[in-house]
């Protein structure tokens, strides 16, 4: 009879867990080390319960979660994600949040980013969490090598081919840079910017005469850029380490070298072609999985983190923008100062044209990526012809498009039914 | 005695049902994956999708290539390797503790490793430049220059992978009667002669089973090629991998590796012909 107590003590304690649980919050976001540790203790620590942050690649996430989706008990309590990843569940895997938007609804969160939210479909499906996008940012010893008249905040493509000329005929070294690395964001400069700014554009005038354009031009850019860059991810790193003076990357990928250094190096807004200054910026969102255990306590999470307080600690956590209504003190870190002064003036520039991330590709929107990642690789990296390469990706970008059923978003305009490539 | 009878069937119960649960049933489940089409038909769209990809052929050869020039070489070091070994009396474990120390080093971190000392401002660089042999710390390891690539995946697979050679070919060594090489000796055989004679047809079945399980692991390569060579040096292991995380298409990924394994199962199927070890001597 001694085993008794030990039995009586096990199932206290085993009946005890549920009740103790921990918030799990599954994220794609923050996920280097130190971030994540910054989400814990400045984002997540005021909230008073014990929140568990579980930072986890993108494939992981969306893996688990649609392995899971069928289990009455999930684990899981609140989701964090990018629009893209989000959107690329099965809807039934996240719960309808349309409740939660009679107390969010004031906050000043844009409609274009709530309509986002909903996915496609009718119901709240996330709600936007923070925002940020894609900037250039130079080194202070390339600025005398800009082009003569070029005004670092309204750059050119053909101004910034003339600076990395510049620079090159100067330290005989290619100094531009892109994170065309596996992790790096290269599909996003090409959709969000490069297309975008010559063709007005993303999928419609995929293999247009304005494109093959602007694979020439990009072309002649990449010979002035390092060719390491097929292995640059975050170009924080090179630009630290110099091998890189002029980069173009995420707001978050460029954080480490605008904090540590921040007299070295400048930041200014993405360049213009011919169809104007292509920019796209980056909504995350909160969503619970249908299956939570405990609902109530993941929308609390959720309404706590969209408060503006804890929007600004968002925001020092991670370099994401807050999406409500508020205003940012003085003593947040270089990094957000600088940044944010590049986005508003690319965002108010006159000539800006909006771009969305890809939306309503669902499960097709690591394809999509991968075609603008091909043409890239093909055209620039392999020298194949443009017109051949375009010609035999554009059936490929159709019949992934057909198959998620996407309609256009900008900077394409609206179609009825998927969004067609002429 | 009914008891006895049916205990080997008991013990091997546990192994058999985590092969079965771990292993054959993903390997079904992929293997059906594989050969359904997006439209939910049996067919082979999922390999004219990967073929037709831009990544097929040059991943195709460089894991063939790889395999080509790693595992001969490995060979060729582990028999010398095992050789000396065997000669020694003193210190001999010792030095096969050395060797084998890169066998207890994971993949991904040989990768960074290697990585580390190649890079642009690594080891390597930084040392010649100190030493004047070059001017600055050069970028070679770029897409531009695949040669260089290449040999750094092949010199960091070779420092990683020639240790699970060795292992097996000194443990094959071990095997080999002294008798023979003695009654080479009395007939006045060369050291050339005996190795070639008597050595070396000895050890086949250690080479054969040192050779499928190299080759495999080669076919497999993934996480090396991957530190240094990112998405420059695309192989097949890496394609698979994209496919199924990044790009999400569980099919084209289930189609790659049901491709892998089939090349496996084709060296495998050469190696134990052309090898082939004559049943006494199994």
């Amino acid at each position: 009879m001694r085993k008794t107590p030990i039995a009586l003590t096990l199932m206290a304690l085993l009946g005890s867990t549920p009740a103790m649980a921990d918030i799990n919050f599954f994220s794609t976001q923050a996920r280097p080390l130190e971030e994540a540790q910054q989400m814990r203790e400045i984002a997540l620590a005021p909230y008073g319960e014990a929140v568990n942050y579980m930072p986890q690649e993108a494939g992981t996430f969306l893996s688990r979660l649609e392995a899971e989706k069928g289990s009455a008990n999930g684990a899981l309590d609140v989701l964090g994600g990018l629009h893209g990843e989000l959107g690329s569940l099965t809807p039934a895997v996240l719960a309808p949040l349309d409740d939660l938007m009679s107390t969010l609804g004031e906050q000043g969160i844009s409609e274009q980013y709530l309509s986002l939210g909903k996915l496609g479909g009718e119901q709240q499906r996330y709600i936007p969490w923070m925002q940020a996008t894609y900037i250039m940012a130079a080194s202070r010893k390339a600025l005398p090598y800009l082009p003569e008249g070029a005004d670092l905040n309204a750059l050119s493509y053909d101004e910034l081919l003339a600076w990395g000329r510049n620079i090159e005929a100067a330290t005989g070294q290619p100094k531009l840079g892109f994170p065309a690395g596996r992790k790096g964001l290269i599909h996003r400069f090409l959709e969000g910017y490069l297309y975008p700014s010559f063709t007005h554009s993303v999928v419609r005038e995929f293999r247009s005469e304005d494109a093959v354009a602007m694979w020439q031009k990009f072309r002649e850019i990449w010979a002035v850029t390092n060719p390491r860059s097929t292995a640059f991810g975050f170009m924080q790193e090179p630009l630290l380490n110099g091998e890189v003076w002029v980069a173009f990357d995420h707001t978050a990928r460029l954080k480490d070298a605008f904090n540590k250094r921040p007299d070295d190096f400048v930041a200014f807004p993405a360049p213009a072609g011919p169809s104007g200054r292509g920019y796209m910026p980056v909504v995350a969102g909160l969503a619970v999985p249908a299956n939570a255990p405990a609902p109530d306590a993941s929308r609390k999470l959720i309404q706590y983190l969209m408060t503006p307080e804890a929007q600004i600690r968002t925001l020092r956590a991670t370099n994401f923008f807050p999406v409500v209504a508020t205003e940012l003190p003085d003593d947040l870190p270089a990094s957000i100062r600088m940044s944010g002064k590049a986005v508003a003036t690319q965002s108010s520039a006159e000539d800006a044209v909006l771009s969305l991330l890809p939306s309503g590709l669902g499960k097709q929107s690591g394809l999509f990526n991968k075609i603008y990642r091909d043409a890239f690789v093909q055209i620039v990296l392999r020298d194949a012809d443009i017109h051949e390469t375009l010609d035999i990706l554009a059936p490929r970008l159709q019949a992934l498009i057909d198959k998620s059923g996407a309609g256009c978003w900008l900077p394409d305009a609206p179609s009825d039914g998927p969004c067609p490539v002429k | 005695m009914k008891h006895n009878r049916w205990l080997p069937y008991y013990l091997i119960a546990p192994s058999l049902l985590f092969m079965g649960a771990f292993f054959l049933y993903p390997f079904l489940q992929i293997f059906a994956e594989a050969f359904t089409n997006s439209d939910g038909g049996v067919g082979l769209g999922n390999f004219s999708r990967i073929i037709s990809d831009f990544n097929f052929w040059p991943s195709l050869t460089n894991t063939l290539l790889l395999t080509g020039v790693v595992v001969p070489v490995q060979l060729v070091m582990a028999i010398g390797m095992a050789l000396m070994v065997t000669k020694m009396n003193k210190g001999r474990d010792s030095i096969l503790y050395i060797w084998t120390i890169p066998l207890g080093i994971s993949d991904l971190a040989a990768g960074i490793i290697w990585l580390a000392i190649l890079e642009q401002f690594g080891f390597l660089n930084s040392f010649m430049s100190a030493v004047n042999l070059i001017d600055a710390p050069t970028s070679w390891l770029n897409y531009q220059n695949a040669f260089a690539l290449f040999l750094a995946v092949v010199v960091a697979e070779i420092w990683r992978g020639t240790a699970i050679v060795l292992v097996i070919l000194v443990s094959g060594m071990g095997l080999i009667p002294k008798e023979y090489d003695e009654a080479g000796q009395v007939f006045g055989a060369s050291y050339w002669q005996r190795l070639w004679k008597i050595t070396l047809p000895m050890l086949r079945p250690s080479i054969q089973s040192a050779l499928i399980l190299r080759t495999l692991l080669a076919l497999e390569v993934f996480a090396v090629v991957m530190m240094l060579g990112g998405s420059d040096m695309p192989v097949l292991m890496s394609e698979t991998f994209d496919w199924q995380f990044l790009y999400q298409q569980t099919g084209a990924a289930a189609a790659y590796a049901v491709l892998i394994m089939l090349i496996s199962v084709a060296i495998t199927g050469c190696y134990l012909k052309f090898l082939n070890v004559p049943k006494e001597a199994r």
